[in-house]
């Protein structure tokens, strides 16, 4: 689905990836963890394709073709989808045009007819069951006015409605509260298939009791510096980042 | 490529849509302009003598003005004498049907999709067509003249309808009102005439689409609509022009009058050919509308869309001389490559408890310069007058500009005013953000100004809104990217 070779990325004149490797089956769930500034959501603004990020070195193919080399918009029709850690709203255009458009671009991509207003209204009604959102979010500008919890919840219906194949969640627990987090998780659950995989980057293990992760990895200074099951998570909750920051820079130090 | 501003700066780039000549046989006056042209002008229309005198009045008033300067607008000088005053389709009959029409005419109005056959036939719009100076087909007479309603091209009116013209031409904006307007008293060629007798709503949209065809021409179009007591009628004006080399001058007059509870709506949707992206050609759309709220609990809505034109001075405003009388205006401009456009409103309340609402949205990409200018008078006798301003300006791109010169004169200590005004920049991250979902920059920078001027175009009447939508995306293509 996702693999990731040797991936350096820069921003400006700072080196913020220094290599990782990520290989991501499909069907799998894989968590990154790490602590403020190690450089989770620049992976995610990378994989989404954001401009301002320097690709230095390595590589990322997403389901056997070079992500590196389309478009933003290509990647989501190709079936990557990220959820924002801060939603950006649009004033003036309702969520369902919107969202209306956003699947039907993918749809053209795939040689699809696009949907109708009809058709499309029923999979909308049905999908905000999915993050029981209030119908009347529908109707109104895109994340304009929405609460926190809203703006997130509104992000996974997105992703609902698109049914991307890889959906990379950026701190999309951040701001939520406990209700909010376990409507979040419950979408993001039903949503799990042997087809579809995710990466749910988050600082903090709460979200990965609700979404349980195939593949914990931490993330430190830019390097993926351990990676294990979802028992990792739970020792990281109760050691702190510190413990493999420290376990890092002693190794780092031996190697030198 | 992800976006980024210089491609931002490219979406606009698409070459003007209805850029063709109908080749077409056409009768025209020598350039220039003199006494013995405004005399030809108004005998080839067969008019009244005081309709004469009225012109010569106008084009000796003319000659002691100076062509204004305080817009915010930089123009090359406009050479007066080197224009045609008149033009026409050299058949243009009088025509009952559309059988009648020259088909290089209907083929035109086809390119332009708005084939009036079609319109007849589906849309209930009635369509007084001008074509160049002249209307070459107005339809749906029969089904208006039922209900008492005049809707007819101004020279017609002039023949059949003497005693309206001569009573309202002129007295919403009087032959010494400016510059531009005056040319125009003196030089008009053609326009519509509308007349809703007391307590008739119109039944049908009204619609006239404009079009500049002949080289070399100045467009003067006149256009009067008068509501009696208690009636209602919403109109629309569309226009798109030929693409051209040379800029041309578009002067047009639009007066409303409005008697006690009669409403007018005034919809327009303009597309002038707006030069190319260097800022070559393009049409000088210098206009005079403004509406006069006559009687008791009247009311005058102006909505535009300015898409096109190289210049645009233009300032549709409602006097507000009734009691309980409302005056709106909402407004849609957008400036792009070398466009300059210096519009806004005047909402000036004479009468008690009048009620005026701005709402004016500014988009500008490119080198595209957008003015908002807008003026609130209120006068000693307007008790309780009420006004809300809001003014938006969306900039695309850091080469172009926007200016708001709002004015507000208060003469009556009771007047409420609200005023808001944003600038905003279209977002980077707002761009990325549909593209995450799939959506092209085009598509999204047209999405995003589409949401921008929303509270606009929900005044626009259906059709006309779609149209709107469409010629918004079309004319920011290349300014993002």
């Amino acid at each position: 689905m996702l693999k990731i070779e040797n991936l350096h990325v820069r921003v400006e004149d700072k080196e913020i990836l220094k290599g990782i490797d990520l290989n991501v089956n499909p069907g799998e769930v894989h968590a990154i963890m790490g602590p403020n500034g190690s450089g989770k959501s620049t992976l995610a603004q990378v994989l989404a394709g954001r401009e301002d990020y320097e690709v230095t070195e390595g590589t990322v193919s997403f389901l056997g073709e070079d992500l590196l080399e389309m478009a933003p918009e290509e990647r989501a029709r190709e079936g990557l989808f990220m959820a924002f850690q801060y939603p950006v709203e649009i004033p003036g255009v309702s969520n369902t045009y919107f969202l209306k458009a956003a699947l039907n671009a993918s749809r053209k991509h795939r040689s699809l007819p696009e949907m109708d207003a009809v058709e499309f209204l029923k999979l909308v009604r049905e999908k905000m069951k999915l993050v029981k959102m209030d119908e009347s979010l529908l109707g109104r500008p895109v994340n304009h006015g929405f609460s926190g919890g809203e703006k997130k919840r509104n992000e996974i219906f997105h992703m609902a409605v698109l049914e991307p194949r890889l959906a990379v969640l950026d701190e999309t627990d951040s701001g939520l509260d406990i209700d909010a987090l376990r409507i979040v998780s419950e979408g993001v659950n039903s949503m799990r298939s042997d087809e579809r995989s995710f990466v749910v980057i988050t600082h903090y293990q709460r979200l990965l009791s609700h979404i349980t992760p195939d593949v914990v990895h931490v993330l430190v200074d830019g390097r993926i510096v351990q990676s294990g099951g979802k028992e990792l998570a739970l020792e990281l909750e109760s050691k702190g980042y510190s413990w493999l920051e420290k376990t890092y820079d002693s190794t780092a130090a031996v190697m030198a | 490529m992800p976006p980024t501003e210089e491609s931002i700066e490219q979406l606009a780039n698409k070459e003007y849509k209805w850029g063709f000549v109908t080749d077409i046989e056409q009768e025209t006056f020598p350039k220039g302009l003199s006494e013995e042209v405004v005399r030809k002008i108004s005998a080839k229309k067969n008019e009244p003598e005081w309709m004469l005198e009225w012109r010569l009045k106008a084009y000796k008033h003319w000659l002691t003005l100076d062509e204004p300067t305080w817009a915010y607008v930089k123009f090359d000088p406009i050479d007066y004498q080197d224009m045609i005053y008149y033009a026409a389709p050299k058949e243009a009959p009088q025509l009952d049907s559309l059988d009648e029409v020259d088909p290089k005419l209907l083929e035109t109005y086809n390119k332009l999709g708005i084939s009036l056959d079609e319109q007849k036939r589906l849309s209930g719009v009635a369509v007084d067509a001008v074509f160049d100076s002249v209307s070459v087909a107005t339809t749906f007479k029969a089904t208006l003249a039922e209900k008492g309603i005049i809707f007819c091209s101004i020279s017609d009116a002039m023949q059949e309808h003497p005693e309206l013209v001569q009573k309202y031409i002129g007295s919403v904006v009087p032959i010494s009102d400016n510059y531009f307007a005056t040319l125009n008293s003196a030089v008009f060629s053609d326009g519509s005439f509308v007349h809703i007798p007391k307590g008739v709503r119109c039944p049908m949209e009204l619609s006239t689409y404009f079009r500049i065809n002949a080289e070399n021409t100045g467009q003067f179009e006149r256009t009067l609509i008068i509501a009696e007591e208690g009636s209602h009628v919403s109109y629309l004006e569309g226009c798109t022009a030929p693409m051209r080399d040379e800029n041309q001058l578009h002067a047009a007059v639009v007066e409303l009058v409005a008697h006690d509870d009669a409403q007018i709506k005034y919809s327009t949707v303009q597309n002038w050919y707006p030069g190319d992206e260097n800022g070559k050609g393009g049409i000088y759309n210098f206009v005079t509308k403004r509406g006069l709220c006559k009687g008791k609990n009247s009311k005058i809505s102006w909505t535009q869309v300015e898409t096109g034109s190289a210049i645009t001075w233009k300032y549709p405003s409602c006097v507000l001389q009734g009691d309980n009388s409302v005056g709106e205006f909402y407004s849609v401009a957008l400036t792009n490559n070398y466009q300059q456009a210096d519009t806004g409103t005047k909402m000036i309340h004479i009468g008690k408890n009048t009620k005026s609402t701005i709402i004016s949205k500014g988009i500008s990409a490119g080198r595209g310069q957008n003015i908002y200018r807008g003026q609130v008078k209120i006068l000693k006798g307007a008790e309780n007058a009420r006004n809300f301003s809001q003014c938006d300006s969306m900039l695309i791109g850091d080469r172009c500009g926007a200016h708001t010169f709002p004015y507000i004169d208060v003469q009556n200590p009771s007047a409420r005013m609200e005023h808001e005004a944003t600038t905003s920049k279209i977002g980077e991250d707002q761009i990325f953000y549909c593209n995450q979902r799939g959506i092209d920059t085009e598509d999204a920078v047209s999405m995003i100004v589409n949401g921008f001027c929303k509270a606009v175009f929900k005044e626009l009447p259906m059709e006309f809104a779609v149209e709107a939508q469409k010629l918004l995306g079309i004319s920011l293509e290349g300014s993002v990217g």
